[in-house]
């Protein structure tokens, strides 16, 4: 077990190391570079002045000499400064990571706890009405595009019903008097981003568990479960279920690997200040060094996230081991 | 093919025992006095499919005496195995039990609510299922499997359950049980989940015990091995069984009376050495006369013609009709009753034109 962790994480690194190289490679193939972006507001500089600049940066060097730089700044636990905002990385990366996670957090558990008992719920009623209007409803959520679900959204609730705010995070100049009503008022602004991404997810991970949960009430056990004299409940939750949770966290965990990345679309729609709407104007502004921490925290993300679902699989189901 | 026909040798070999027969015959008189533990009557299951209604079990009545076995033959698909899970309840949609009763010492099973059958499944009656591979959950150790039913049944605390499990663990000859009922099922050899199967089936002292098929996925010296075991407990538990099988060696080996079932209905019943010896039924002759016989070398088979009809090309009369050698007219359009013969104890045949 203890071996099977430390060669996964020993690949986990060198993935991370060959990824982040072709991160940075793509960022300097992007037209412009910091000096274009910097002269450009100046008429006056010369061309020697920006052979200077690019010098000074270091920008002259090839890729792989920046890179190694780049590495080895990074691992002093310097991430380097934002072009755009003027502010260390570091500063301006917390609280929008910590935005996205409690958007994406709280979508995550709001979606599973609708989606899996009602996938479970379908699968024990197959072909009936039920399972036939959630199938419908589902696969209406999927191919909503997030925009439109967003826009819709927003008619509703913010301009027809004036019941939450369109978007932001929290009422500006509030004071708030005490820790829950900054909760309470920060709430009213997560909603209707959180029912936009949760819309799509639901209608996945029902569709996930139904088929899980369907092709594990098959099986020969369930029945033998059921002649045992075991109630439904338990025969469905312990004995069904349990199954069915092998084939869940493979999607619950990579859905997990993106709580740091966030959902560009949906919070750019609601100016919601999450990581996902940084990334997107970092590259924009060819904001470097913000981009490549951004894409370094989601390629980790999903590489740590699938170490843990193999873990998970281990603690899931008894057949699978590590020795 | 060698491994099928080794099968039939050794069933052969063991009800040629003459102490076996003695066994069988005191059993048989025994049964004429006491009262049935099971009574099946008029037994109904229909299946409603897309091409209309199927009667996969088509009125069948028998009973099971106490410490009786009744074997039920017939080929895949004649409605044994549905007749046991209509017993047990576990018929799930599009199949209905649509007619008849079924008394488990007087109270019919057939009219229980979902929470009566619960507390007997597992309890007074238990069942044992064909494939010990499939059959046990592999997410969970045996013993949890075993103490969840026992905790269910026999209201037993945790530590209690755990003890009885591992006590029948050790009575069905798994070695060293304390380790096996910590294991998962796939840590287990088939024969040794069979073995776990049973195990579990009894661990709540069933009065009526359902196998069905119960050696048909093991190899030939485990089938031995977990019929010998079987035999055992039984006679020590003094259970009533229903055992399924399209194995006429096996089921000549274990059962007291035989019920031959052909397309969900009953073509045959009586006594095992009566209706092994003298097969009324040509389907029932047909069956035992497909059987390869010991020390005679023969370059094939003899199998009976056709194929068992899909459910909407049944005949309206005997079920049989399109197969039968014997058959005369009025089989096609009239159903033949189950007619007792006289001359043996329990003994009775659907046929007009009987051998």
């Amino acid at each position: 077990m203890t071996t099977y962790i430390l060669r996964r994480i020993i690949q986990t690194l060198v993935l991370l190391v060959v990824l982040s190289y072709l991160c940075f490679n793509l960022m300097t193939l992007m037209p412009g570079d910091p000096v274009e972006l910097m002269i450009s507001s100046n008429p006056k500089i010369t061309a020697e002045d920006v052979a200077r600049l690019r010098e000074f940066y270091g920008l002259d060097q090839p890729t792989y000499v920046r890179y190694q730089r780049w590495v080895s700044t990074i691992l002093e636990g310097d991430l380097g400064f934002s072009r755009t905002y003027r502010i260390p990385v570091s500063e301006m990366l917390g609280p929008s990571l910590k935005y996205t996670f409690i958007l994406s957090m709280s979508s995550l558990f709001l979606s599973l706890l609708i989606a899996i008992p009602l996938g479970i719920y379908c699968a024990l009623r197959p072909n009936s009405k039920f399972d036939y209007i959630v199938n419908l409803l589902s696969f209406a959520g999927i191919s909503a595009p997030s925009f439109w679900l967003g826009i819709v959204l927003i008619i509703i609730f913010s301009v027809k019903l004036g019941w939450l705010p369109a978007g932001g995070y929290q009422t500006t100049g509030m004071v708030y008097e005490n820790i829950f009503s900054e909760i309470l008022d920060k709430a009213k602004y997560l909603i209707l981003p959180v029912l936009s991404l949760s819309i799509q997810s639901i209608g996945r991970f029902s569709r996930f568990a139904r088929s899980a949960m369907l092709e594990v009430m098959r099986n020969d056990y369930i029945r033998t479960a059921r002649a045992k004299g075991l109630t439904e409940r338990v025969v469905i939750w312990r004995h069904g279920f349990r199954n069915a949770l092998i084939p869940l966290i493979t999607i619950v965990t990579l859905s997990l690997s993106s709580v740091f990345s966030g959902a560009l679309i949906t919070e750019t729609f609601f100016a919601y200040p999450g990581a996902g709407r940084l990334i997107y104007t970092s590259i924009i502004g060819n904001d470097f060094n913000v981009a490549m921490v951004a894409f370094i925290i989601s390629i980790a993300m999903v590489l740590v996230m699938s170490l843990i679902a193999d873990l998970l699989y281990g603690v899931a189901d008894p057949r699978i081991s590590y020795e | 093919m060698s491994l099928s026909a080794a099968s039939f040798i050794f069933a052969f070999d063991s009800c040629s025992y003459p102490v076996q027969h003695d066994l069988k015959k005191r059993k048989a008189q025994d049964l004429i006095t006491s009262n049935p533990v099971l009574k099946v009557d008029q037994l109904e299951t229909t299946f409603f499919l897309k091409s209309g209604p199927f009667k996969a079990v088509n009125r069948i009545s028998y009973e099971i005496n106490q410490g009786q076995t009744l074997g039920i033959v017939g080929e895949s698909g004649c409605g044994k195995s549905v007749t046991s899970f209509s017993l047990m309840k576990l018929i799930g949609a599009p199949g209905k039990i649509t007619h008849g009763s079924a008394k488990l010492n007087g109270v019919d099973l057939i009219q229980m609510s979902p929470g009566e059958i619960e507390n007997v499944r597992g309890g007074k009656m238990a069942m044992i299922f064909q494939e010990p591979m499939t059959a046990l959950n592999p997410v969970l150790t045996i013993g949890y499997q075993m103490s969840e039913q026992i905790i269910k049944h026999l209201r037993y605390n945790k530590s209690d359950a755990r003890n009885r499990s591992i006590e029948m663990l050790e009575l069905v000859g798994i070695p060293s049980a304390k380790d096996r009922h910590d294991s998962y099922p796939h840590q287990l050899s088939g024969g040794m989940r069979q073995r776990a199967m049973i195990a579990m089936a009894l661990s709540c002292n069933p009065q009526f015990l359902i196998a069905d098929e119960p050696t048909t996925a093991l190899d030939v010296t485990i089938q031995a091995q977990i019929l010998e075991l079987f035999q055992g407990l039984q006679e020590k538990l003094n259970m009533s069984v229903q055992f399924i099988t399209h194995d006429l060696g096996v089921i000549s080996e274990v059962s007291d009376q035989i019920l031959v079932m052909y397309g969900g209905q009953m073509c045959e019943t009586g006594n095992t050495q009566d209706v092994i010896n003298s097969p009324r039924h040509p389907y029932t002759a047909a069956l035992i006369q497909s059987r390869p016989k010991l020390g005679q070398k023969v370059s094939r088979l003899k199998t009976i013609e056709g194929s068992v009809p899909a459910p909407h090309e049944l005949p309206q009369g005997c079920p049989f009709a399109t197969r039968c050698t014997r058959v005369k007219t009025e089989c096609w359009t009239v159903k033949p009753p189950m007619t007792p013969i006289t001359s043996q104890p329990l003994r009775a045949v659907a046929c007009f034109n009987p051998l």
